[in-house]
């Protein structure tokens, strides 16, 4: 069974976003600021005031593992889990579809986002080699 | 140095379990074990103590363990939050007590059956699943799939080999010689067991690039340790372990294992413990005949020394080549085996190993410990902490 994100008021809207095929990124509304994982209080301004843009959903592996063991619930492994790095400047952690070894995913290769419906309630990102 | 902590307390006694795959008893009774271990050691007992402190993952309380003990009254208790970092926050929770004359007599412990019952090298679904900000934070990981150990070390590792041209084979030289160490310790659940660098290729993969002889083991066991101020150290029967200093350390932009939104996705919070360490003692890398390396993997072993200043950023792979982190090298690391080669006790064991090299009673000695100073880490990935030991005040 898929291991599910705990949520807060900071953090629903990203989630509300995948539901929505949408990668949602926090934008600071009094300067600007992007940040990902999203957060109350604005790291570049200290402002409370904040939003979110719609991600290109493009971009590029940092680093990644290929996960063989111990079990992982809700997976069949190996899985392929990448750091990426969004066209927009944030990173985050994403699984990618189709890749279960090192020799399918190196630094430096461009990644595209997916949507992977679990339910109702949750849709997690899920990226491709593009 | 006046005006800080240095020199003002001294880890006086040690006492552990014995360390291994199934304890057969409850983490309380292994923590009370320990700790009776550690006072008989010095020569006090449960009379004699006030304070204790531990882990906040500890599942053994503060007042559940003086009970066991027949602590009669405690005046100073404490848990440090975030896994293995907790380690060398104990004694320096424990040296700031004594210091102050908060408490007199302050034990750390560190006790769990972290094989046989709650294993941490699994998928933790419940360090996802907790209500605070720790689990908040686990929501952008685990529900990818991304939630063991091993993998959010990984993770960090495979950068390490990209930006610096390292290989698995470096990471494997730091196993090497945990091994060799723990072969001749009897205390080590591998003693007698030595591996070699093709032992360690060989092993089997279990989060690419970590081999399985990249990764601690899981261990049942407690340790204990006995801090009293410099002054009451005097009156007792081993040879004091100075704290020299004992630093805390979390960095900018920090998570729990997952440490990865900030360009440098190292562990600047080490360096932010070496700093404070070399500040407070006024020592500096070169000082370190020895130290001991907090290693849960492999590959924070080598991203430590150069947090530390022992090496620049990138240089570990050749500061620890040919040996130099082997008994007879230029700093060994990890005497007792470390916790791939002797036990995974959250880093307390390593911190007890460091008190018997300042006494000259490890079973591998580094003769110039004895006589100057060890250094200490506790868990990494996470906000940490370290201690300098010293065999003079």
């Amino acid at each position: 069974m898929t291991v599910r994100p705990m949520v807060n008021r900071d953090s629903q809207f990203f989630w509300d976003g995948t539901r929505a095929g949408e990668l949602r990124i926090q934008v600071c509304n009094a300067c600007g600021a992007k940040r990902f994982p999203p957060g109350p209080a604005c790291q570049s301004c200290d402002a409370y005031d904040r939003g979110f843009e719609i991600a290109s959903g493009e971009g590029t592996v940092f680093s990644f593992v290929v996960h063989r063991h111990p079990p992982v619930p809700g997976k069949e492994l190996p899985i392929v889990i990448a750091l990426v790095d969004l066209d927009e400047g944030v990173r985050m952690v994403g699984e990618v579809a189709g890749a279960r070894s090192e020799g399918d995913l190196a630094i430096g290769d461009r990644l595209r986002v997916d949507f992977n419906r679990v339910d109702d309630d949750l849709t997690l990102p899920v990226w491709r080699k593009a | 140095m006046s005006g800080t902590l240095s020199g003002r307390a001294a880890i006086v006694g040690i006492g552990a379990t014995e360390f291994s795959k199934a304890s057969g008893r409850s983490e309380l009774q292994l923590s009370v074990e320990a700790v009776r271990a550690a006072l008989a050691d010095c020569g006090l007992t449960a009379a004699d103590v006030d304070g204790l402190t531990t882990f906040t993952m500890d599942t053994s309380s503060e007042i559940a363990v003086a009970r066991e003990l027949g602590v009669p009254e405690l005046r100073f208790f404490s848990r440090i939050n975030y896994g293995g970092g907790a380690a060398c926050a104990t004694v320096q929770q424990a040296a700031m007590a004594v210091a102050t004359g908060v408490a007199d007599v302050v034990v750390a412990y560190r006790g769990f059956n972290e094989r046989s019952e709650s294993r941490f090298g699994q998928f933790s679904v419940a360090a996802a699943t907790q209500v605070n900000t720790n689990g908040l934070d686990n929501a952008w990981s685990y529900p990818f799939g991304l939630g063991t150990p091993a993998a959010t070390v990984a993770m960090q590792a495979q950068r390490y080999l990209h930006d610096y041209g390292a290989t698995s084979a470096d990471f494997g030289a730091v196993a090497v010689a945990d091994r060799r160490h723990a072969a001749t310790n009897p205390h080590a659940f591998f003693y007698g067991k030595p591996i070699t660098l093709d032992d360690h290729q060989s092993s089997r993969m279990i989060v690419d690039p970590l081999h399985l002889l990249d990764c601690c083991q899981e261990s049942d066991g407690a340790q204990a340790l006995v801090v009293v101020s410099a002054e009451r150290a005097r009156d007792l029967p081993q040879k004091p372990a100075y704290v020299a200093a004992a630093a805390q350390g979390s960095g900018r932009d920090q998570f729990v294992m997952t440490s990865y939104y900030r360009d440098d996705i190292g562990i600047p919070e080490m360096g932010v413990v070496g700093r404070e360490l070399w500040r407070q003692s006024g020592l500096t890398p070169a000082d370190m005949p020895m130290a001991i390396l907090y290693d849960h993997f492999t590959p924070y072993v080598l991203m430590q020394l150069e947090e530390l200043g022992f090496c620049g950023r990138g240089e570990a792979p050749g500061f620890i080549a040919d040996g130099a982190i082997e008994i007879g090298g230029r700093l060994p690391l990890n005497t007792h085996g470390g916790q791939l080669g002797e036990a995974y006790i959250h880093g307390m064991n390593g911190i007890a190993e460091g008190v018997r090299q300042v006494r000259g009673t490890s079973v591998n000695p580094v003769a110039a410990a004895a006589d100057s100073h060890v250094l200490v880490t506790a868990g990494t990935g996470v906000p940490t902490s370290g201690l300098i030991l010293s065999a003079t005040q």
